[in-house]
């Protein structure tokens, strides 16, 4: 059996060097987004995803451990931290604070159950996972159900940053989402993140080596959770909005798909495909329907014709790791 | 009493779809290693294939139910045609992944030609009204269902655990270079019992269509119930999958009438206990 991500070439400095400069390309690109003729508006909802994206990545790309339930800790961290800034009051550092805490501690509740299985088994335990916290938070009073929590005020964060002003919002986006991007980074690359990869690959190996193989996957469940809840978190300060469609099936498939598109396993792969999948569907909203055909005709084409993603493609093509 | 006995029959009938359905993924697991996400929407297809054939050509419920298994069964040997067969080899996520999509698209066209609201379709005559069994009233579809249900998940047993046909499907599950070694032609065979699991599914969704209408999303939330049946029982058994989905439609059919608010998330509680327990599933072994 193959294995999801031929990550075959090993970590050598030029890797390092190849991806720092990547790195400061893309925060380059971040920092003149204003001055540029694109909405803002449109990039920090994309952020928020990549970030998602991103985390679901350290998973599926590292552990090997495809959830198909993320969608559970964005929207636990959207409704925490829409809680918390609406009706507790709090300030958006607390409520990111608050909204972060509850995805970490769904994360180390259900990692427990969920990496008991492996391969199929994960996916399929993570998706049934996510449907019963949709179904609580369906029939939890503080949602408000279908209309979900609307019209969150922004505040000022840290007192000072004004959140309502679209350029000053813009700037803390980017500045988080480097900020989760490098947290997961800086785990990739250190022992644990080595120790992840060797699971990956032959798990009954590193159980054979002295690793407790599962504290390792579910401490990358917890930190891949946690990330994800902050980017629900920092989603609720540009949307203002708390809903549902957070939580739905279709929201994990949508982030299964990010990161398929970009190239699962690759550092910077989960962050384009982001980019792709929220323009599509915002340049496809006239469509209706249409739209979810779409969706499932890039998975298929995906997972037949190019199973790397766009970066996973251009990287093997030239042979480095990106 | 009465609502006790009434929520009893819905359970067995919602146990009845949940037996059909983890029936079809575990014999197309057992063959493709691949987890069929799509079998909600080829559910929700063997229900429409059944509508179309009374709206459109005047035909009725009883040749349906051997219609629309056979055509949505044909589908689904095209897909694994064309597709699911180049994944052989592969990682069993990509399956996963690749069914995902499919189930996308094929939702999205019908939800893009029929809305998302419910299209009725007729109980057949003969199965019209009820008897009163002394105890409750038995509206006689319903009854039928459940035995139809039965009988047909039984015949899967057989077929699969007792004859020479079986035998060697399940000699292809375990050792399929071997078996092709002896002459079956063993990627007919795949293809065979990917229609067969997917023809399960359609005829499911043609029992359910007179109960709970026809609508293009009918499949997505049960399929995640079914992979949670699936989870709970394991897929190494066939009669563990039947006994299993029974199980549970009681179990949720129960708990609609003890503890509602409860009714939608009981098969996911009962799936954590469960893998707290015995991470394998009741009836598997040690994957």
């Amino acid at each position: 059996m193959t294995a999801m991500t031929d990550d075959t070439l090993p970590v050598t400095p030029r890797t390092i060097r190849d991806e720092m400069i990547a790195f400061a390309v893309m925060t380059l690109l971040l920092l003149i987004v204003p001055l540029t003729d694109l909405y803002p508006f449109f990039v920090m909802q994309a952020l928020c995803f990549a970030l998602l994206a991103c985390a679901f990545n350290l998973l599926i790309g590292y552990g090997g451990l495809l959830s198909f339930g993320h969608a559970m800790f964005l929207g636990t961290g959207g409704y925490v931290t829409a809680h918390a800034a609406k009706v507790w009051g709090l300030p958006p550092e607390l409520g990111i604070l608050a909204g972060v805490a509850a995805s970490a501690a769904l994360g180390a509740v259900t990692g427990i159950v969920a990496i008991r299985r492996q391969g199929i088994y994960f996916a399929m335990i993570t998706l049934a996972l996510s449907q019963l916290i949709y179904f609580i938070y369906l029939e939890s009073p503080f949602t408000h159900g279908e209309d979900g929590i609307q019209g969150i005020p922004q505040g000022h964060l840290f007192g000072i940053l004004d959140l309502s002003k679209s350029i000053v919002l813009y700037y803390v986006v980017v500045f988080n989402f480097l900020l989760g991007f490098l947290i997961i980074f800086r785990a990739i690359n250190s022992p644990f993140g080595e120790v992840l990869k060797s699971i990956r690959e032959n798990e009954q190996r590193a159980i054979s080596l002295g690793y407790k193989t599962d504290q390792y996957k579910l401490l990358a469940f917890i930190l891949s959770g946690t990330l994800a809840g902050f980017a629900g978190s920092l989603k609720v300060f540009v949307v203002q909005n708390a809903s549902l469609s957070d939580v739905e099936v279709s929201m994990s498939g949508l982030i299964v798909l990010m990161t398929l598109v970009g190239g699962l396993g690759t550092v910077f792969g989960p962050v384009i495909g982001a980019f792709i999948i929220v323009a599509t569907q915002q340049y496809l909203a006239g469509f209706g329907s249409w739209v979810t055909v779409i969706q499932g005709s890039i998975f298929v084409a995906c997972v037949l014709l190019f199973r790397r993603g766009i970066v996973g493609e251009v990287a093997h093509y030239f042979r480095r790791s990106l | 009493m009465q609502a006790l006995y009434a929520q009893l029959l819905v359970g067995l009938i919602n146990g009845s779809f949940y037996a059909l359905l983890s029936l079809g993924l575990a014999v197309i697991f057992g063959m493709l290693n691949i987890i069929n996400f799509a079998h909600g929407a080829l559910y929700m297809m063997g229900a429409f294939c059944a509508y179309f054939l009374l709206n459109i050509w005047g035909i009725g419920y009883w040749w349906a139910l051997l219609i629309a298994p056979v055509a949505v069964g044909i589908f689904g040997m095209v897909l694994e045609r064309t597709m699911l067969k180049w994944l052989a080899g592969l990682d069993h996520l990509y399956g996963l992944l690749l069914t995902f999509g499919l189930a996308l698209i094929i939702q999205g066209i019908f939800q893009n030609y029929f809305g998302s609201s419910g299209l009725p379709y007729a109980i057949p005559d003969q199965l019209r009204g009820g008897t009163n069994l002394g105890f409750m009233f038995l509206p006689i579809y319903r009854g039928w269902v459940v035995v139809f249900s039965l009988i047909v998940c039984f015949a899967t047993w057989y077929l699969i655990e007792r004859t020479r046909l079986g035998a060697y499907l399940r000699a292809a599950t375990e050792n399929p270079t071997l078996v092709r070694a002896f002459g079956v032609n063993v990627p007919r065979m795949i293809t065979l019992t990917y229609g067969l699991g997917v023809g399960l599914a359609a005829l499911a969704g043609v029992l359910s269509a007179p109960i709970n209408q026809v609508r293009p999303l009918m499949g997505e939330n049960i399929i995640i119930v079914v992979f949670a049946v699936v989870v709970i029982g394991g897929m190494g058994s066939i009669m563990g999958s039947i006994i299993t989905g029974f199980a549970l439609g009681v179990i949720e059919g129960l708990t609609k009438y003890f503890y509602p608010e409860a009714s939608n998330t009981v098969v996911f509680v009962l799936m954590v206990l469960v893998l707290l327990v015995k991470p394998t599933g009741l009836t598997g072994r040690a994957a």
